[in-house]
This record gives structure tokens, sequence and C-alpha cells, in this order.
């Protein structure tokens, strides 16, 4: 059986953040530039985690996230929510569920494409 | 001439090989000589952010051991994304004794890291340079030319590692002005530009931008500025995606090269919007 709330104490590790110090001003989601594209807002994904649902494991929004630290810079409690973006990630790539299949890019694209464009991508979503 | 150790970085030598012709040129022209004193390698292009996993921090710390050992107490780059990575490697071992001797002795064979090398963007240097000596050697001033310059975000954030103000950052726009450009300005000038979802989601890339070029269009902007390689691919390269008239987009030492008379070094052909029509309309370029 899965023990309670160690969501919040798996990404409070990872992260190092302090997730209860968050009072969901959204200041974060407000600031978002990739707000659009997310099914749960930053804001959102804490509440989530805080009330234990683990269905944020499956969002999008770690995915969509590009770790601009928009949202780092703004947090009146000093919350790195971008660090929290990154342990939703890492949590989903310690169990090998890759964003991103890198044999699935086409060829002419791969040509193309700046080199710190392929390997930051690589590195936030694969395992 | 005075010199700097130099990390050129991967695109440098690729898709960026025009912002380091025209990165050298200038600086050269100011009296410095950037050169490669060590061995290096990838900068790993994205700091680890979880507080377990210092694999992630291997390859530029790694960078920083072999700049310290080849004697270099300062390093530069030109590149937005390389500067972000080693500099918050740097912050990170400097205030975590723990992190640095598990990384060093991680690292084995590799010289120790003893936290004694400072990181810098070109940015930065040429603001310790002076604006008056930019100003001294400009022979072509890019007067009525309407630059926006672009800082995305990894010059500018996280705090610990801005080369500025980070809500009111105006050290491009400076170095702009010196050289005899108009500034235009706009909140969305230090907006992410998608970053590397231009690999797997390229709608983010192409909406960003749309929004970006649409409100420098606005503000009567001629071109913007950048300084970083992927912020150049997304704003020019995928221009080609949007279908609505090209807005030129160059490295801000391309334009500083062509006002300090070196045409030569600024590969101006090698962007998909051909900024050539434009200069030349303004006298700019033959
Ligand atoms: S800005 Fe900070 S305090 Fe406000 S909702 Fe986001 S994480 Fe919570
Ligand atoms: S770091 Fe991620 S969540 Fe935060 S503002 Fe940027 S894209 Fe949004």
């Amino acid at each position: 059986m899965r023990k309670e709330r160690e969501l919040l104490r798996r990404v409070m590790e990872i992260s190092g953040q302090n997730l209860y110090s968050c009072y969901q001003c959204g200041k974060c989601s407000a600031g978002c530039p990739s707000v659009d594209f997310m099914d749960f807002t930053p804001r959102e994904i804490i509440r989530a985690i805080l009330d234990d649902h683990e269905e944020v494991l499956h969002s999008q929004t770690p995915w969509i996230c590009a770790a601009c630290f928009t949202c780092t810079i703004r947090c009146p409690n000093e919350i790195d929510i971008s660090r929290i973006m990154e342990a939703l990630r890492q949590i989903r790539l310690r169990k090998m569920h890759d964003g991103i299949h890198p044999s699935k890019i086409p060829v002419d694209e791969l040509l193309e494409l700046p080199q710190i464009a392929l390997i930051s991508c690589f590195r936030k979503m694969t395992g | 001439m005075k010199e700097i150790a130099y990390f050129p970085g991967c695109t440098h030598l690729h898709t960026a090989s025009h912002f380091e012709r025209s990165a050298l040129s200038v600086f050269e022209a100011l009296g410095w000589r950037l050169v490669e004193k060590f061995n290096w390698i990838c900068c790993g292009t994205v700091h680890g952010l979880s507080t377990d996993n210092l694999m992630q921090n291997v390859s530029a710390v790694r960078n920083l051991a072999r700049a310290e050992s080849a004697g270099a107490r300062r390093i530069v780059t030109n590149c937005a994304m390389c500067y972000n990575t080693l500099k918050q490697a740097n912050e990170m071992v400097k205030r975590d004794e723990d992190a640095l001797k598990n990384l060093n002795e991680f690292m084995d064979d590799e010289p120790d890291y003893r936290g004694g090398v400072e990181v810098l963007h070109s940015l930065q240097l040429l603001r310790e340079i002076g604006l008056d000596e930019i100003e001294k050697r400009v022979v072509k001033p890019l007067e009525g030319l309407r630059v926006a310059p672009y800082y995305g975000c990894l010059l500018l954030r996280p705090r610990e590692v801005a080369i500025d103000n980070p809500e009111r950052p105006k050290i491009m726009d400076e170095v702009l002005k010196a050289i005899g450009a108009e500034i235009v300005r706009d909140a969305r000038l230090k907006y992410c530009c998608g970053s590397y979802h231009t690999v797997d989601r390229k709608e983010i890339v192409l909406s960003r931008i749309d929004e970006i070029i649409s409100a420098v269009r606005r503000r009567g902007a001629d071109l913007i500025a950048v300084a970083c390689p992927l912020c150049e691919f997304n704003l020019d390269k995928r221009q080609k995606f949007l279908n609505k008239g090209g807005l030129p987009v160059l490295y801000f030492t391309q334009l500083i090269a062509l006002a300090f008379g070196k045409e030569e070094d600024c590969l101006f052909e090698k962007h998909h919007v051909d900024p050539r029509p434009l200069l030349k309309e303004r006298g700019l370029l033959r």
C-alpha cells in the first residue's frame, strides 16, 4: 500500500524545497510563459502535491516547463518552482519513463538543430 | 594585447560560428585576445536541479577544474547557455563543500577543483572594458537602426547568476547604444524562447517567437539582437514556420563588428532571415 504523502516527501527531498511555505498566490503561474500549454498551472502543481493527488505525476506540465526560472525569481516565499518541476521529471525518469525518444527525431531536423538544443533536451527528458 | 581564458562551447564550432567569429574580432579590436587555454568539453548545457544527482554537474565542474589547473582565474564565454551552466555549477560547489568533495573524488585523476575560477559572459567583459572604449572604435555608427535586445533566460536567471538586474536588464542596451543603435524595449525580451522544446514540441517555440517578434515589431524594431545560439536558432531559423515576413535576428557581436567596420567577420549569410537587404537600405552595408 502506498504511504500517505509519499509524493510530497519525495518532491521535497529531490527538490530541496519546502512546499508548505506556498500560500497559493499564483505569481508563479502568472509569469510562466508556457502556462497556456500546461494541464496543471505551476500553482496547481504545488496544490496537487500538497493534497496528495498522485495524478500530478502524469501531468504534462513538468515536460512543458523549460526551466526558464521566471517563477523561481518571483515567488514571494523563495520557493524554487523550477526545482519542483525537475523533481517531478526525475521521479518519472527514474522509473524509465522518458519524455522523448531521440530515434524519432527526423534526420533533417537533427542536421539543423544546434548541439545545445539536443543535449539539453535529452538531459531534461531522458533518464 | 590582454588575454583571457576562453570557453567557446560546442555550438561555436558548428551552428554559431558567426557568433564566435564576430566576437573574437570585436575583442581583438578592443585589445583583448580570447585564448583556449584548457582542454574544454561540453558544459552540460543545463544545470542539474535535483539535490541528489550530482552527475548532472560533472561536465561543468570538470571544465572548471581544467581551467583552474591551466592557471586561469577567469574564463569567458559568449554562449548564454554555457555561461549559465558553468556559473550555476561554480556557485553550487562554492556553497556546498560536500558536493565539491564528491565531484572531485568522482573525477578521479582530474586535478581537484578548488573553486578558484570566475565565470564571465562576454557582455560582462565588454562592460569591464568600458562603453567609452567601445565608442572610440566605432567607424560606422548604427544610426537610425532600431534594435530590440533579447536577453532571454540564462543571462538573467536564477538571480545568483544574473549578469544584470533580472527584471530591468540594460547591459546589452548600453553596449548597443554605444555603437549608435536605437533601443526598443519590451517585457517579452526577457521571456523564454521555448528553449530545447524546439526539439520535441516546436509549437511552444513557434507560439513564443510569434509573440516576441510581433511585440517588438509593433514597437518599430528593425531587428532583434541575441546572446545565445539557442535563442538565435529559435528566433531566426524557426521563423521559417511562421510565414509572417522575416524580422532579422543577429548576435550582438555581429552588430558591434559591423559598427567597427569588420563586415568580413559578420557572416551575415548564416541567417535564415537575411539581414543584408535591411542593412544595405540603411547604408550600413555595401
Ligand atoms: S509564487 Fe510561490 S507562493 Fe505563490 S503560488 Fe507560486 S509557489 Fe506558491
Ligand atoms: S521554470 Fe517552468 S514553471 Fe517556471 S516559469 Fe519557467 S516554464 Fe514556467
